[in-house]
Parts: C-alpha cells; structure tokens; sequence
C-alpha cells in the first residue's frame, strides 16, 4: 500500500526467512567478525580473477541464504539482484548459477535496500513467494572499475572509504515469525553539486537525509520509532554532516540512535581504513549479518536501513559531472511467534 | 507544498556546510614526509651509483643507467608485492615523483589487467596512468627544445 508520496506499507509483512553475510580479509579483522556466516582469509579464495571472487561471494551469500531458510534453489521464485561491476556481471553470473528467474539492479552502494524493498512488495503483493535479493562488492575488483590499479600508489585523503569485500543476501517468504519487512521508502536522487569521489559521504548524506524526512513525513514516524536507523556507508565525515543535516531538516534524532554500517565495519585502528567501509555489500553484510543478529537477540525491535549509493560512474567523473545520490530505507520489524 | 520539497539548503550552503566538515590536508607534513622519502630514495640511488663507480667500473655518468634501472626494479618488486602503495600514502609526493613512482604506475597497471590478457590487458592497459607522464613530458621537451633553437636565431644569448 501507498503512503504519503514515496513510501510503501507492507501490510503482508514478509518475512526475512534466511539472511547471510560474508566478508573478506580485512571484514575478519574488523569488530564485526563474528556476525559473518563465512569470512575468507584472502582476496581471491581459489579463483583466478577478482571479478571471479566477487561473484563467488554473492553466490556464497545466495546459497546460504536458501540453506538457511531450508529451502533449495529450486524453491527460490525470483532473484533481485545487483553490484558494482560493469553491466552487473556478478549477479548476472549469480543468476546464471541459481538459474531461477532474474531480475538485475543497479542503485551502487543502496542496491541492498532497493532490492529488498523490492522483493518485499513483490512478497507482499503475492506475486512471488520466496524471494532472494542480494548484492556483493570486491575491493579490487570496484578499485579497478572506478579508481586506478590497486597496487598504484597514490596518496588518498581521509575522507576516502575502502570498499568492502564481501556480500549479503536475504531470502522473503509469505508467513512466519521473525525480521518482516514492514515498510520502504524509495528515494530521489539528490545532487548537491559535489564532485570528489574521494568524499562520497559527503555527496550522498544529502540523499540520505532527504529519504529519512520523506519517510517520516510520510509515515508520520519518527525516530522514536525505531530503535536504530543505520545509513550505509557515509563513513565517518558522512555520518557527522548527516548528523549536522538533522536539525536543519527538522528530524529530532537521539545522536547514539543513528548509525553507520561504513563506520562499523572496520575498527578505528585498522591500516589505511580512512573514513570507513563502502561498496554495496558494505550496507548489506552489516544489516543482513550484525543487525539481524541483534534482532534475533532481541537487542533491537524495529530498525530502519538506509543504503546509500553514488550512482557515478567514472566517465562522469572525468567530464567533471558531480555525483548523482540516492538512499532508499527499509523498515524492519522483528516479531515473536504468538 | 510538502516541506520536503522546499529547497532547506542550496547547492551553495551545502557545499561550504561540506567544504568546513572536511578534514584539512595536512599540507605541511605531506610536505616533509614527501621530502624525507623522495630524499630517502634519491640517497638510495646515490648508494646505487657508487657501488656502480666503486665495484662495476662505470664513471659517475655512465652509472647513471643501470642506478634507474635498479631503482625501477625495486619499485616493480615493491610494487608485486603490494608494498609500494601503503609506503606511497605515507610519502604521497616523495614516492611519485622520482623514477620509482613511474614504474609503479606501469606495474601496478600491468598486475591489474593481466587478467584480461596479454594484448588486451598488459599491453593496453600498461601505459593507463604513465601514458600522460610520456605525453605531456615529451610534448614539454619539444617546447622547450624550440624555445632554445629560437632564442640564438633572434640575437638572443
């Protein structure tokens, strides 16, 4: 059901039935480490190309998933799917393997709440029952798409992010108790007129304030509603304007309530972390690993994700466009069996 | 009109609001960490010819080769290992701008498009980042060259 004018309500509820996260080298030595279903100890896990390891790791993410919800591939209706890579190889690769019908996404680093808004209104409209969404990212192989060979060295500033490896994906079923997805606010794409890729936390906070007040506003929520509301990976001067940003948008928000999975992924200490985590699996490994965790120690009721993403792409930048963001926001209600 | 769609802040105040919460480059200590390892290297190179002199018979000026090229060499085995880029943003400057920051540029292309191939990965992709170094370096020098022709022909000195 509508609300307001870029909500959606799922009055259907569907269930998260199966969730996994997997993360790379530098995820397992971050403070999340135990909240990953699989972590591998190198970059490229057995596979002779970094494109080959992040399809790997969303076909890892995938079958997890499914094994969790004791279903089989088989079972799975429909996969949503994107990432980072040109024409978003490793999920049509992924697809190719489920081999179920497909659907590719691009939203770059927001791809994990745009396509868990989507599998949860095609769950909800009874279009589709077991639904997989999921999205990957690899460090080298996003290094090489949108900024120069990994091994270059070239000095990056502070406000860089390092993309995470890794991935998360979520099976949606029609009934049962557990993580339902209650509601979802797609996002516009806001410009500010930004354009240093080395600051995409500045560029996409805009976006990502604009998504929550829009969400509020057409929930008539706030967030006293939720017991955590985690942007994607704005990193650390991200999460500062965005704090900065609330006051001015009118959103009263209690400062411990409001977290950054690109803040959390790494620890303060870790070498060449700069502002944070990013990438498209950055946001989803976090929600579909640490935060339902929590959930399911009932650490957190209802908790709202906003994935963030820069929809450039390095032609763009070379012919100095500024960076294009969006922030779509998913609501997630834990509910016991009765 | 819903209060999202109003305009709360312009392009403009966002900017300056974004310009002010970034953090400020640290532009002196870029500057001495950049002159203490560009000075590191060039003592090393300076190392490197005289062992050449001293050992290998070469005069100081015929040294000068094989020392870029023994430079070269270590910035590739740096660079293979995946060392040259953690050491570069310490030294930022001092780590491009010297001989062994070119190399780098060529190998770390050339790792990274192996994959597609030799002819259309390394041999395509080796001269992504050093191509504009040869370019504009070659381009400069022509000036420079005509600039110097000239100056004799006008009554110059």
């Amino acid at each position: 059901m509508k609300m307001g004018t870029q909500s959606w309500i799922f009055t259907n509820r569907p269930t998260i039935i199966g969730a996994a996260a997997i993360g790379g080298p530098r995820e397992a030595r971050g403070p999340l480490a135990n909240d990953f279903d699989l972590l591998h100890d190198d970059l490229l896990f057995g596979e002779k190309t970094f494109e080959k390891a992040e399809r790997k790791l969303l076909e890892e993410a995938c079958e997890l998933a499914i094994q969790k919800a004791n279903l089989q591939k088989q079972d799975i209706e429909l996969f949503l799917g994107g990432d980072l890579s040109n024409q978003i190889i490793s999920s049509t690769f992924t697809g190719r393997s489920l081999s179920v019908p497909y659907l590719g996404l691009f939203g770059a680093c927001s791809t994990s709440m745009q396509s868990l808004a989507l599998a949860a209104l095609i769950v909800d409209s009874r279009f589709g029952n077991n639904v997989l969404c999921g999205t990957a990212s690899h460090y080298a192989a996003v290094e090489k798409q949108y900024r120069y060979p990994t091994e270059y060295g070239s000095q990056k500033p502070d406000t860089a992010q390092w993309t995470v490896t890794g991935a998360g994906a979520v099976v949606l079923g029609q009934t049962g108790a557990g993580p339902q997805v209650v509601s979802a606010t797609i996002g516009r794409v806001v410009d500010m007129g930004l354009k240093d890729p080395f600051n995409m936390g500045a560029a996409m906070a805009p976006a990502a304030v604009d998504t929550l007040q829009a969400h509020f506003q057409d929930l008539q929520a706030s967030p006293d509603d939720y017991d955590l509301i985690a942007t994607g990976d704005l990193g650390r001067y991200g999460h500062q304007l965005t704090l900065d940003l609330f006051p001015k948008y009118h959103i009263n928000m209690p400062e411990k309530k409001y977290v950054d999975c690109g803040m959390m992924i790494y620890d303060q200490n870790q070498p060449m972390r700069f502002a944070g985590g990013s990438g498209s699996a950055c946001s989803a490994a976090v929600a579909y690993g640490h935060i339902l965790n929590r959930m399911h120690r009932g650490e957190l009721k209802k908790v709202l994700i906003l994935a963030t993403g820069a929809l450039l792409s390095p032609l763009s930048y070379q012919q100095k466009e500024s960076i294009p963001c969006v922030a779509h926001a998913v609501a997630i209600e834990y509910t016991v069996e009765e | 009109m819903t209060a999202q769609k109003q305009k709360i802040l312009t392009k403009k105040e966002y900017q300056k609001l974004a310009k002010d919460n970034e953090p400020r480059r640290p532009v002196l200590a870029n500057c001495v960490r950049a002159f203490l390892a560009g000075g590191t290297i060039c003592l090393i190179g300076q190392g490197i010819t005289d062992i050449f002199v001293f050992y290998f018979g070469f005069t100081e000026k015929s040294a000068g080769n094989p020392t870029a090229a023994t430079l070269i060499f270590l910035s590739v085995v740096l660079t293979s290992l995946g060392v040259y880029d953690h050491i570069a943003q310490w030294a930022g400057a001092g780590t491009a701008v010297p001989v062994t920051g070119f190399a780098n540029s060529m190998a770390s292309a050339a790792l990274e498009h192996r994959t597609e191939g030799y002819v259309l990965g390394v041999g395509s992709n080796m001269f992504k980042l050093a191509g504009s170094v040869i370019v504009f370096g070659v381009f400069s020098a022509f000036i420079i060259a005509f600039i110097r022709t000239l100056i004799p022909l006008i009554g110059g000195a």
